[in-house]
Protein backbone atom coordinates (compact mmCIF):
# COMPACT_ATOMS: atom_id res chain seq x y z
CA UNK A 1 0.00 0.00 0.00
CA UNK A 2 1.26 3.51 -0.57
CA UNK A 3 0.62 6.16 1.52
CA UNK A 4 0.87 9.31 -1.10
CA UNK A 5 -1.99 11.99 -0.84
CA UNK A 6 -4.11 12.35 -3.76
CA UNK A 7 -3.06 15.34 -5.89
CA UNK A 8 -5.70 18.23 -6.71
CA UNK A 9 -6.77 16.31 -9.83
CA UNK A 10 -7.54 13.42 -8.47
CA UNK A 11 -9.37 14.86 -5.77
CA UNK A 12 -11.58 16.74 -8.60
CA UNK A 13 -11.97 13.26 -9.97
CA UNK A 14 -13.65 11.35 -6.92
CA UNK A 15 -15.62 14.39 -6.26
CA UNK A 16 -16.81 14.74 -9.28
CA UNK A 17 -17.55 10.79 -9.95
CA UNK A 18 -19.99 11.04 -6.30
CA UNK A 19 -21.30 14.33 -7.71
CA UNK A 20 -20.48 16.54 -5.33
CA UNK A 21 -18.88 20.20 -6.22
CA UNK A 22 -16.70 21.06 -3.32
CA UNK A 23 -14.89 19.21 -0.68
CA UNK A 24 -16.86 21.46 1.73
CA UNK A 25 -20.21 20.10 0.46
CA UNK A 26 -19.13 16.73 2.14
CA UNK A 27 -19.60 18.28 5.18
CA UNK A 28 -22.96 19.45 4.20
CA UNK A 29 -24.68 17.30 7.46
CA UNK A 30 -22.66 19.46 10.06
CA UNK A 31 -24.71 22.30 10.72
CA UNK A 32 -23.02 25.69 9.64
CA UNK A 33 -22.75 27.12 13.16
CA UNK A 34 -20.38 24.29 14.32
CA UNK A 35 -18.24 24.22 11.26
CA UNK A 36 -14.96 26.16 11.38
CA UNK A 37 -14.24 28.58 9.15
CA UNK A 38 -11.25 30.37 10.04
CA UNK A 39 -7.85 29.17 11.85
CA UNK A 40 -8.15 27.87 15.04
CA UNK A 41 -6.96 31.20 17.60
CA UNK A 42 -3.42 28.97 18.66
CA UNK A 43 -0.04 30.54 18.43
CA UNK A 44 2.65 30.56 15.38
CA UNK A 45 4.53 27.57 14.57
CA UNK A 46 7.72 27.52 16.27
CA UNK A 47 10.60 24.19 16.01
CA UNK A 48 10.48 21.62 17.68
CA UNK A 49 13.26 22.39 20.06
CA UNK A 50 11.52 25.78 20.73
CA UNK A 51 8.54 24.19 21.46
CA UNK A 52 9.67 21.41 23.82
CA UNK A 53 12.01 24.17 25.90
CA UNK A 54 8.50 26.00 26.72
CA UNK A 55 6.72 22.84 27.70
CA UNK A 56 9.29 21.69 29.93
CA UNK A 57 9.31 25.14 31.75
CA UNK A 58 5.79 25.30 31.57
CA UNK A 59 5.42 21.77 33.39
CA UNK A 60 8.41 23.06 35.73
CA UNK A 61 6.40 25.48 37.39
CA UNK A 62 3.38 23.14 38.60
CA UNK A 63 3.97 20.50 41.41
CA UNK A 64 5.06 17.11 40.03
CA UNK A 65 4.61 14.74 42.66
CA UNK A 66 2.63 15.94 45.32
CA UNK A 67 1.44 13.12 48.21
CA UNK A 68 -2.01 12.18 46.68
CA UNK A 69 -5.24 10.30 48.20
CA UNK A 70 -6.83 10.35 45.27
CA UNK A 71 -8.57 7.06 44.50
CA UNK A 72 -12.49 6.91 43.43
CA UNK A 73 -12.11 4.08 40.56
CA UNK A 74 -8.46 4.74 39.48
CA UNK A 75 -5.52 3.66 41.84
CA UNK A 76 -2.16 4.28 41.63
CA UNK A 77 0.17 1.89 41.79
CA UNK A 78 4.11 1.51 42.11
CA UNK A 79 4.84 0.25 38.57
CA UNK A 80 7.72 -2.21 38.17
CA UNK A 81 10.47 -0.74 35.32
CA UNK A 82 10.53 -3.39 33.35
CA UNK A 83 6.86 -3.45 32.07
CA UNK A 84 7.31 -0.43 29.85
CA UNK A 85 10.23 -2.01 27.64
CA UNK A 86 8.63 -5.63 27.39
CA UNK A 87 5.25 -3.68 26.32
CA UNK A 88 7.29 -1.34 23.82
CA UNK A 89 8.79 -3.76 22.16
CA UNK A 90 7.69 -3.42 18.10
CA UNK A 91 6.32 -7.42 17.92
CA UNK A 92 3.92 -6.29 20.43
CA UNK A 93 3.16 -2.86 19.76
CA UNK A 94 2.38 -3.29 16.46
CA UNK A 95 0.49 -6.66 16.32
CA UNK A 96 -2.91 -5.83 15.89
CA UNK A 97 -5.93 -7.64 14.85
CA UNK A 98 -4.55 -11.45 15.56
CA UNK A 99 -7.25 -12.79 12.58
CA UNK A 100 -3.91 -14.62 10.92
CA UNK A 101 -3.07 -17.24 13.78
CA UNK A 102 0.05 -18.11 11.69
CA UNK A 103 1.73 -14.90 12.25
CA UNK A 104 -0.08 -13.95 15.40
CA UNK A 105 1.91 -15.94 17.42
CA UNK A 106 2.68 -13.78 20.43
CA UNK A 107 0.00 -11.30 20.49
CA UNK A 108 -2.35 -14.74 20.65
CA UNK A 109 -0.12 -16.32 23.67
CA UNK A 110 0.12 -12.82 25.16
CA UNK A 111 -3.68 -12.59 25.57
CA UNK A 112 -3.99 -16.41 26.91
CA UNK A 113 -1.71 -16.04 29.24
CA UNK A 114 -3.42 -12.66 30.26
CA UNK A 115 -6.99 -14.62 30.59
CA UNK A 116 -5.41 -17.89 32.42
CA UNK A 117 -4.05 -15.38 34.81
CA UNK A 118 -7.27 -13.42 34.90
CA UNK A 119 -9.09 -16.53 35.47
CA UNK A 120 -7.01 -17.37 38.50
CA UNK A 121 -7.19 -14.53 40.25
CA UNK A 122 -11.19 -14.41 40.20
CA UNK A 123 -11.24 -18.13 40.02
CA UNK A 124 -13.88 -17.73 36.79
CA UNK A 125 -14.01 -20.72 34.79
CA UNK A 126 -13.35 -18.04 31.80
CA UNK A 127 -11.98 -14.53 31.41
CA UNK A 128 -11.39 -12.93 27.86
CA UNK A 129 -8.90 -10.95 26.33
CA UNK A 130 -10.04 -7.97 27.94
CA UNK A 131 -12.97 -5.29 27.16
CA UNK A 132 -12.02 -1.76 27.06
CA UNK A 133 -12.63 0.12 30.81
CA UNK A 134 -14.73 -1.20 33.91
CA UNK A 135 -18.24 0.89 33.09
CA UNK A 136 -18.88 -0.29 29.58
CA UNK A 137 -17.65 -3.84 31.03
CA UNK A 138 -20.09 -3.28 33.74
CA UNK A 139 -22.99 -2.49 30.97
CA UNK A 140 -21.67 -5.61 28.68
CA UNK A 141 -22.13 -7.84 31.63
CA UNK A 142 -25.99 -6.75 32.04
CA UNK A 143 -26.53 -6.56 28.32
CA UNK A 144 -24.89 -10.89 28.55
CA UNK A 145 -27.10 -11.29 31.62
CA UNK A 146 -30.07 -10.50 29.09
CA UNK A 147 -29.13 -13.06 26.22
CA UNK A 148 -28.62 -15.87 28.92
CA UNK A 149 -32.09 -15.20 31.06
CA UNK A 150 -33.99 -13.51 28.23
CA UNK A 151 -37.06 -13.16 30.33
CA UNK A 152 -35.87 -10.98 33.03
CA UNK A 153 -36.25 -7.23 32.60
CA UNK A 154 -35.24 -5.89 35.74
CA UNK A 155 -31.88 -4.88 36.54
CA UNK A 156 -31.01 -4.32 40.23
CA UNK A 157 -27.97 -2.39 40.82
CA UNK A 158 -26.80 -1.51 44.22
CA UNK A 159 -26.19 1.92 44.84
CA UNK A 160 -22.59 1.31 45.80
CA UNK A 161 -21.90 1.20 42.03
CA UNK A 162 -19.07 3.74 41.01
CA UNK A 163 -21.37 6.41 39.81
CA UNK A 164 -19.54 6.61 36.84
CA UNK A 165 -20.57 3.08 35.91
CA UNK A 166 -23.89 3.95 36.79
CA UNK A 167 -24.21 6.70 34.11
CA UNK A 168 -22.77 4.61 31.11
CA UNK A 169 -25.19 1.03 32.56
CA UNK A 170 -28.08 4.15 32.14
CA UNK A 171 -26.97 5.27 28.76
CA UNK A 172 -27.12 1.79 27.27
CA UNK A 173 -30.27 0.67 29.06
CA UNK A 174 -31.79 3.51 27.66
CA UNK A 175 -31.88 1.63 24.58
CA UNK A 176 -34.19 -1.29 24.81
CA UNK A 177 -36.84 -1.95 27.43
CA UNK A 178 -34.91 -3.19 30.84
CA UNK A 179 -35.93 -1.04 33.93
CA UNK A 180 -33.11 -0.21 36.47
CA UNK A 181 -33.87 -0.93 39.56
CA UNK A 182 -31.62 1.29 42.08
CA UNK A 183 -30.96 -0.55 45.76
CA UNK A 184 -29.94 1.63 48.83
CA UNK A 185 -27.30 1.82 51.06
CA UNK A 186 -27.88 0.90 55.00
CA UNK A 187 -26.18 3.59 56.95
CA UNK A 188 -23.06 1.10 57.67
CA UNK A 189 -22.04 1.67 53.81
CA UNK A 190 -23.64 -1.80 52.70
CA UNK A 191 -26.00 -2.65 50.26
CA UNK A 192 -29.40 -3.39 51.83
CA UNK A 193 -30.11 -7.04 50.94
CA UNK A 194 -33.44 -6.62 52.68
CA UNK A 195 -34.62 -4.05 49.77
CA UNK A 196 -32.71 -6.08 47.14
CA UNK A 197 -34.50 -9.43 48.53
CA UNK A 198 -38.23 -6.95 47.93
CA UNK A 199 -37.21 -6.50 44.08
CA UNK A 200 -36.57 -10.54 43.71
CA UNK A 201 -38.81 -12.06 41.49
CA UNK A 202 -38.73 -14.03 38.30
CA UNK A 203 -38.67 -10.42 36.65
CA UNK A 204 -35.54 -10.21 38.07
CA UNK A 205 -32.57 -10.27 35.22
CA UNK A 206 -29.72 -9.61 37.73
CA UNK A 207 -28.24 -8.09 40.83
CA UNK A 208 -25.03 -6.04 40.25
CA UNK A 209 -23.02 -5.54 42.83
CA UNK A 210 -19.41 -3.78 43.64
CA UNK A 211 -17.55 -5.62 45.59
CA UNK A 212 -15.44 -3.19 47.56
CA UNK A 213 -18.21 -0.61 46.74
CA UNK A 214 -17.48 2.78 45.57
CA UNK A 215 -17.61 4.33 49.06
CA UNK A 216 -14.80 1.85 50.24
CA UNK A 217 -16.66 -0.36 51.92
CA UNK A 218 -16.97 -4.21 51.87
CA UNK A 219 -19.94 -5.56 50.63
CA UNK A 220 -21.42 -9.17 51.98
CA UNK A 221 -21.03 -11.01 48.47
CA UNK A 222 -21.37 -14.55 50.53
CA UNK A 223 -25.15 -13.00 51.70
CA UNK A 224 -25.27 -11.71 48.45
CA UNK A 225 -25.22 -15.23 46.35
CA UNK A 226 -26.97 -16.77 49.23
CA UNK A 227 -29.62 -14.37 48.45
CA UNK A 228 -29.67 -15.09 45.09
CA UNK A 229 -29.93 -18.85 45.24
CA UNK A 230 -33.59 -20.40 43.97
CA UNK A 231 -33.94 -17.03 41.30
CA UNK A 232 -32.53 -16.90 37.59
CA UNK A 233 -31.39 -13.24 38.15
CA UNK A 234 -27.68 -13.45 37.59
CA UNK A 235 -24.78 -12.33 39.94
CA UNK A 236 -22.63 -9.91 38.76
CA UNK A 237 -19.95 -8.78 40.65
CA UNK A 238 -17.95 -5.42 39.83
CA UNK A 239 -14.53 -4.60 41.11
CA UNK A 240 -12.47 -1.58 40.44
CA UNK A 241 -9.67 -2.06 43.00
CA UNK A 242 -8.76 -5.26 41.85
CA UNK A 243 -5.62 -6.01 44.21
CA UNK A 244 -8.41 -6.51 46.75
CA UNK A 245 -8.80 -10.31 45.18
CA UNK A 246 -4.75 -10.27 47.11
CA UNK A 247 -7.34 -11.05 50.41
CA UNK A 248 -11.05 -11.38 49.86
CA UNK A 249 -12.04 -14.42 48.86
CA UNK A 250 -12.37 -15.11 44.74
CA UNK A 251 -15.81 -15.04 42.97
CA UNK A 252 -15.43 -17.96 41.52
CA UNK A 253 -15.32 -18.86 44.89
CA UNK A 254 -19.00 -17.50 45.86
CA UNK A 255 -20.62 -18.42 42.83
CA UNK A 256 -20.70 -15.39 40.75
CA UNK A 257 -21.87 -15.71 37.30
CA UNK A 258 -20.08 -12.64 36.26
CA UNK A 259 -17.15 -10.87 36.98
CA UNK A 260 -16.73 -7.49 35.89
CA UNK A 261 -13.43 -5.79 37.07
CA UNK A 262 -11.05 -2.24 36.10
CA UNK A 263 -7.78 -3.66 34.91
CA UNK A 264 -6.08 -0.32 35.65
CA UNK A 265 -5.64 -1.53 39.63
CA UNK A 266 -3.43 -3.61 38.57
CA UNK A 267 -0.11 -2.06 37.20
CA UNK A 268 -1.51 0.81 34.88
CA UNK A 269 -0.74 4.07 35.02
CA UNK A 270 -2.43 6.89 36.18
CA UNK A 271 -2.30 9.49 33.27
CA UNK A 272 -5.46 11.91 32.86
CA UNK A 273 -7.12 8.33 34.31
CA UNK A 274 -6.32 5.92 31.96
CA UNK A 275 -5.51 4.11 29.63
CA UNK A 276 -8.35 1.83 31.29
CA UNK A 277 -9.11 -1.81 30.56
CA UNK A 278 -12.11 -4.09 31.35
CA UNK A 279 -11.44 -7.23 33.33
CA UNK A 280 -14.61 -9.69 32.19
CA UNK A 281 -15.12 -13.19 33.57
CA UNK A 282 -17.82 -15.71 33.75
CA UNK A 283 -18.82 -19.54 34.24
CA UNK A 284 -17.83 -21.64 31.47
CA UNK A 285 -21.98 -22.55 30.95
CA UNK A 286 -22.39 -18.62 29.44
CA UNK A 287 -19.04 -18.89 27.74
CA UNK A 288 -21.20 -18.53 24.46
CA UNK A 289 -22.93 -15.53 25.52
CA UNK A 290 -19.91 -13.99 26.48
CA UNK A 291 -18.53 -10.54 24.65
CA UNK A 292 -15.04 -9.73 23.63
CA UNK A 293 -12.63 -12.07 22.11
CA UNK A 294 -11.02 -15.19 23.62
CA UNK A 295 -7.57 -16.44 22.68
CA UNK A 296 -7.89 -20.75 22.85
CA UNK A 297 -4.57 -22.95 22.90
CA UNK A 298 -5.09 -25.55 20.35
CA UNK A 299 -2.43 -27.77 18.07
CA UNK A 300 -0.97 -26.84 14.50
CA UNK A 301 -0.87 -29.04 11.49
CA UNK A 302 2.51 -30.93 13.34
CA UNK A 303 0.75 -31.48 16.55
CA UNK A 304 2.56 -28.44 17.94
CA UNK A 305 0.87 -26.26 21.30
CA UNK A 306 -0.64 -23.02 19.02
CA UNK A 307 -3.22 -20.50 19.67
CA UNK A 308 -6.12 -18.82 18.21
CA UNK A 309 -8.91 -16.45 18.57
CA UNK A 310 -11.60 -18.82 19.78
CA UNK A 311 -15.44 -18.89 19.94
CA UNK A 312 -15.70 -16.16 17.16
CA UNK A 313 -19.03 -16.83 15.89
CA UNK A 314 -20.30 -14.74 18.91
CA UNK A 315 -18.57 -11.44 17.05
CA UNK A 316 -19.58 -8.91 15.18
CA UNK A 317 -17.37 -10.32 12.07
CA UNK A 318 -19.14 -13.51 11.79
CA UNK A 319 -22.26 -12.91 13.40
CA UNK A 320 -23.03 -9.33 12.56
CA UNK A 321 -26.05 -7.72 14.01
CA UNK A 322 -26.29 -10.76 15.57
CA UNK A 323 -23.21 -10.94 17.84
CA UNK A 324 -23.17 -10.89 21.77
CA UNK A 325 -21.56 -7.11 21.73
CA UNK A 326 -20.17 -4.70 18.88
CA UNK A 327 -17.08 -4.88 20.97
CA UNK A 328 -14.85 -6.83 18.80
CA UNK A 329 -11.44 -5.34 19.86
CA UNK A 330 -9.65 -5.49 23.21
CA UNK A 331 -6.92 -3.32 24.96
CA UNK A 332 -3.93 -5.64 23.83
CA UNK A 333 -1.27 -3.36 25.14
CA UNK A 334 -2.76 -3.04 28.40
CA UNK A 335 -3.72 -6.45 29.04
CA UNK A 336 0.28 -7.28 28.38
CA UNK A 337 1.35 -4.71 30.50
CA UNK A 338 -1.03 -6.17 33.46
CA UNK A 339 0.40 -9.83 32.52
CA UNK A 340 3.34 -8.56 32.95
CA UNK A 341 2.58 -6.90 36.56
CA UNK A 342 1.09 -9.66 37.86
CA UNK A 343 3.70 -12.11 36.85
CA UNK A 344 6.70 -9.95 38.24
CA UNK A 345 4.18 -9.58 41.60
CA UNK A 346 2.99 -13.34 41.82
CA UNK A 347 1.12 -14.68 44.40
CA UNK A 348 2.53 -13.81 47.35
CA UNK A 349 3.48 -10.27 46.45
CA UNK A 350 -0.22 -9.91 45.03
CA UNK A 351 -1.48 -10.90 48.97
CA UNK A 352 1.52 -8.50 50.31
CA UNK A 353 0.17 -5.85 48.24
CA UNK A 354 -3.16 -6.09 49.30
CA UNK A 355 -2.30 -6.23 52.78
CA UNK A 356 -0.13 -3.19 52.65
CA UNK A 357 -3.03 -1.52 51.35
CA UNK A 358 -5.25 -2.55 53.89
CA UNK A 359 -2.95 -1.85 56.79
CA UNK A 360 -2.46 1.91 55.98
CA UNK A 361 -5.92 2.93 55.44
CA UNK A 362 -6.50 0.99 58.43
CA UNK A 363 -3.91 3.38 59.93
CA UNK A 364 -5.45 6.25 58.27
CA UNK A 365 -8.81 5.46 59.31
CA UNK A 366 -7.22 4.90 62.99
CA UNK A 367 -5.46 8.49 63.19
CA UNK A 368 -7.97 9.98 62.23
CA UNK A 369 -10.93 9.07 64.13
CA UNK A 370 -8.23 9.60 67.06
CA UNK A 371 -8.05 12.86 65.78
CA UNK A 372 -12.21 13.83 66.16
CA UNK A 373 -12.55 13.53 62.17
CA UNK A 374 -15.75 11.56 61.35
CA UNK A 375 -16.26 8.85 59.14
CA UNK A 376 -19.49 8.28 57.27
CA UNK A 377 -19.81 4.58 57.34
CA UNK A 378 -19.40 2.02 59.64
CA UNK A 379 -18.51 -1.03 57.44
CA UNK A 380 -14.82 -2.86 56.90
CA UNK A 381 -12.94 -1.05 54.16
CA UNK A 382 -9.68 -2.28 52.15
CA UNK A 383 -7.95 0.58 51.03
CA UNK A 384 -10.76 3.76 50.42
CA UNK A 385 -13.13 5.48 52.84
CA UNK A 386 -15.33 8.34 53.49
CA UNK A 387 -14.96 11.23 55.56
CA UNK A 388 -18.30 12.70 56.84
CA UNK A 389 -16.69 16.57 56.78
CA UNK A 390 -18.05 19.59 59.21
CA UNK A 391 -18.31 21.67 56.07
CA UNK A 392 -18.12 21.48 52.43
CA UNK A 393 -15.51 19.18 51.34
CA UNK A 394 -14.54 20.97 48.31
CA UNK A 395 -12.78 23.66 50.45
CA UNK A 396 -10.88 21.65 52.55
CA UNK A 397 -9.72 20.09 49.39
CA UNK A 398 -8.47 23.14 47.97
CA UNK A 399 -6.64 24.17 51.15
CA UNK A 400 -5.37 21.19 52.02
CA UNK A 401 -3.73 21.37 48.01
CA UNK A 402 -2.64 24.98 48.86
CA UNK A 403 -0.67 22.77 51.81
CA UNK A 404 1.09 20.53 48.81
CA UNK A 405 -1.28 17.15 49.56
CA UNK A 406 -4.58 15.69 47.64
CA UNK A 407 -6.50 15.12 50.27
CA UNK A 408 -9.17 13.40 48.34
CA UNK A 409 -12.23 13.36 46.00
CA UNK A 410 -14.64 15.60 46.56
CA UNK A 411 -17.96 13.36 46.60
CA UNK A 412 -19.77 16.07 45.27
CA UNK A 413 -17.96 15.69 42.12
CA UNK A 414 -20.61 12.62 41.47
CA UNK A 415 -23.67 13.86 43.53
CA UNK A 416 -24.95 17.74 43.90
CA UNK A 417 -26.95 17.17 46.90
CA UNK A 418 -23.29 15.40 48.64
CA UNK A 419 -21.70 18.50 49.92
CA UNK A 420 -19.27 16.91 53.07
CA UNK A 421 -18.49 13.68 51.75
CA UNK A 422 -14.79 13.36 51.31
CA UNK A 423 -13.54 9.86 49.60
CA UNK A 424 -9.88 8.96 50.27
CA UNK A 425 -8.05 5.87 49.32
CA UNK A 426 -4.76 4.90 50.29
CA UNK A 427 -2.00 2.28 48.17
CA UNK A 428 1.56 1.29 48.59
CA UNK A 429 2.86 4.65 47.81
CA UNK A 430 1.72 6.61 50.53
CA UNK A 431 4.10 6.12 53.43
CA UNK A 432 2.72 6.32 56.78
CA UNK A 433 4.39 9.63 57.12
CA UNK A 434 2.07 11.11 54.29
CA UNK A 435 -0.63 10.05 56.14
CA UNK A 436 0.84 11.53 60.03
CA UNK A 437 0.91 14.85 57.39
CA UNK A 438 -3.02 14.46 56.13
CA UNK A 439 -4.35 13.89 59.50
CA UNK A 440 -2.46 16.89 61.02
CA UNK A 441 -3.41 19.32 57.86
CA UNK A 442 -7.50 17.99 58.36
CA UNK A 443 -7.17 18.45 62.08
CA UNK A 444 -6.28 22.23 61.31
CA UNK A 445 -9.32 22.79 59.67
CA UNK A 446 -11.31 20.88 62.48
CA UNK B 1 -28.95 -34.49 -1.00
CA UNK B 2 -31.77 -36.33 1.30
CA UNK B 3 -35.05 -35.18 1.29
CA UNK B 4 -38.29 -37.20 2.62
CA UNK B 5 -41.34 -37.58 1.71
CA UNK B 6 -43.36 -37.86 4.92
CA UNK B 7 -41.73 -34.49 6.35
CA UNK B 8 -42.74 -31.10 6.10
CA UNK B 9 -40.29 -27.88 5.08
CA UNK B 10 -39.80 -24.55 6.25
CA UNK B 11 -38.08 -22.29 3.78
CA UNK B 12 -35.30 -21.36 6.49
CA UNK B 13 -34.36 -25.51 6.10
CA UNK B 14 -36.01 -26.79 9.12
CA UNK B 15 -38.30 -29.78 8.74
CA UNK B 16 -41.16 -31.23 10.91
CA UNK B 17 -42.66 -34.35 11.38
CA UNK B 18 -45.87 -33.61 12.49
CA UNK B 19 -48.45 -36.50 14.08
CA UNK B 20 -51.83 -34.87 15.60
CA UNK B 21 -50.69 -31.56 17.64
CA UNK B 22 -46.90 -33.08 18.00
CA UNK B 23 -43.97 -32.17 16.07
CA UNK B 24 -40.54 -32.91 16.03
CA UNK B 25 -38.28 -30.29 14.52
CA UNK B 26 -34.53 -30.55 12.91
CA UNK B 27 -32.97 -29.11 10.17
CA UNK B 28 -32.31 -30.64 6.67
CA UNK B 29 -29.45 -32.90 4.97
CA UNK B 30 -29.31 -29.57 3.03
CA UNK B 31 -28.80 -27.03 5.90
CA UNK B 32 -26.29 -29.18 7.83
CA UNK B 33 -24.21 -29.74 4.54
CA UNK B 34 -24.30 -25.93 3.82
CA UNK B 35 -23.05 -25.55 7.55
CA UNK B 36 -20.08 -27.67 7.78
CA UNK B 37 -19.28 -29.41 10.37
CA UNK B 38 -21.54 -28.64 13.73
CA UNK B 39 -19.90 -27.53 17.10
CA UNK B 40 -22.86 -26.42 19.19
CA UNK B 41 -26.49 -26.42 19.32
CA UNK B 42 -28.00 -24.26 21.33
CA UNK B 43 -31.33 -25.70 22.63
CA UNK B 44 -34.23 -24.08 24.28
CA UNK B 45 -35.64 -25.16 27.93
CA UNK B 46 -38.43 -27.55 28.09
CA UNK B 47 -41.61 -25.39 28.42
CA UNK B 48 -40.76 -22.63 26.48
CA UNK B 49 -43.98 -21.35 24.88
CA UNK B 50 -43.00 -20.24 21.42
CA UNK B 51 -44.68 -18.11 18.66
CA UNK B 52 -45.08 -19.22 14.70
CA UNK B 53 -41.57 -17.72 13.13
CA UNK B 54 -39.97 -17.22 16.28
CA UNK B 55 -36.16 -18.48 16.95
CA UNK B 56 -35.62 -21.21 19.10
CA UNK B 57 -32.47 -22.12 19.20
CA UNK B 58 -28.87 -21.45 17.47
CA UNK B 59 -26.86 -24.15 15.88
CA UNK B 60 -22.88 -22.87 15.36
CA UNK B 61 -20.95 -24.48 12.71
CA UNK B 62 -17.13 -24.02 12.83
CA UNK B 63 -17.77 -20.75 9.97
CA UNK B 64 -20.99 -19.62 11.24
CA UNK B 65 -23.84 -19.67 13.70
CA UNK B 66 -27.47 -20.03 12.22
CA UNK B 67 -30.82 -19.71 14.03
CA UNK B 68 -33.34 -22.65 14.32
CA UNK B 69 -36.90 -21.03 13.28
CA UNK B 70 -39.82 -22.72 14.49
CA UNK B 71 -42.69 -22.28 12.34
CA UNK B 72 -45.32 -23.09 13.84
CA UNK B 73 -46.60 -21.73 17.56
CA UNK B 74 -46.69 -24.14 20.66
CA UNK B 75 -44.69 -25.61 23.45
CA UNK B 76 -41.60 -26.74 23.44
CA UNK B 77 -41.87 -30.37 25.55
CA UNK B 78 -39.03 -32.25 24.43
CA UNK B 79 -35.07 -31.12 23.46
CA UNK B 80 -32.41 -33.71 21.99
CA UNK B 81 -29.96 -33.72 25.20
CA UNK B 82 -27.88 -36.43 23.03
CA UNK B 83 -26.79 -32.79 20.97
CA UNK B 84 -25.40 -31.26 24.41
CA UNK B 85 -22.37 -33.67 23.96
CA UNK B 86 -22.70 -34.74 20.53
CA UNK B 87 -23.47 -31.76 18.22
CA UNK B 88 -22.38 -33.76 14.87
CA UNK B 89 -25.23 -35.72 15.71
CA UNK B 90 -26.99 -33.02 12.81
CA UNK B 91 -24.52 -33.76 10.30
CA UNK B 92 -24.30 -37.65 10.84
CA UNK B 93 -27.86 -38.53 11.27
CA UNK B 94 -30.22 -34.75 10.48
CA UNK B 95 -33.64 -36.20 9.87
CA UNK B 96 -32.99 -39.09 13.20
CA UNK B 97 -30.82 -38.54 16.14
CA UNK B 98 -30.28 -35.54 15.24
CA UNK B 99 -33.61 -34.26 15.61
CA UNK B 100 -33.62 -31.02 17.67
CA UNK B 101 -36.84 -30.43 19.92
CA UNK B 102 -40.22 -31.70 19.85
CA UNK B 103 -43.53 -29.12 19.94
CA UNK B 104 -46.74 -29.89 20.78
CA UNK B 105 -49.21 -27.41 18.74
CA UNK B 106 -50.98 -24.95 19.66
CA UNK B 107 -53.79 -24.94 16.62
CA UNK B 108 -53.83 -28.12 14.24
CA UNK B 109 -53.97 -25.64 11.73
CA UNK B 110 -50.85 -24.99 9.98
CA UNK B 111 -52.34 -23.63 6.63
CA UNK B 112 -50.27 -20.06 8.20
CA UNK B 113 -46.97 -22.08 8.60
CA UNK B 114 -45.95 -21.97 5.12
CA UNK B 115 -44.66 -25.20 5.07
CA UNK B 116 -43.41 -27.11 1.56
CA UNK B 117 -43.81 -30.74 0.75
CA UNK B 118 -40.54 -32.63 -0.23
CA UNK B 119 -41.21 -31.69 -3.83
CA UNK B 120 -41.77 -28.28 -3.30
CA UNK B 121 -38.91 -28.17 -1.36
CA UNK B 122 -36.18 -29.92 -3.10
CA UNK B 123 -37.17 -27.24 -5.91
CA UNK B 124 -36.70 -24.26 -2.96
CA UNK B 125 -33.24 -25.87 -2.75
CA UNK B 126 -32.59 -25.89 -6.43
CA UNK B 127 -33.55 -22.36 -6.61
CA UNK B 128 -30.94 -21.20 -3.34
Amino acid sequence: MRYFPNDPQTRQEMLQRIGVSRPEDLFAAIPANLQLTSLLNISAPRSEYALLKELKAKAASYPSELPSFLGAGVYRRFIPSAIAPIVSRAEFLTAYTPYQPEVSQGTLQAMFEFQTMLSLLTGMEVANASMYEGASATAEAVMMAKRVYAKGSKVLVSAGLHPEYLETLRTYLSFGDLELVLIPLQANGQTDLEALKAQLDETALCSVLQRVNFYGVIEDASAHAALLEGFKALNIEVLPEMTALGLLKTPGELGVDIFVGEGQSLGLPVSYGGPNLGVFACKAEFMRKMPGRLSGMTEDSRGERAFCLTLSTREQHIRREKATSNICSNQALMALWVTIYLSLLGKSGLRQLAQTNLTLADYARQQMGAAGLKLRYSGAVYNEFVLELPCNAGLWVDKIQHEGLLAGVNLNRFNAEDESGLLLSFTELNSKQEIDLLVSKLKELL
Amino acid sequence: MEVRAELKYTEEHEWLSIQGNKATLGITDFAQNKLGDIVFVELPEVGTIVEAGETIGNIESVKAVSEIFCPVAGEVTEVNKDLEDEPDLVNTSCFDDGWIVKIRIDSSDLTDANLMSDEEYTQHCANE
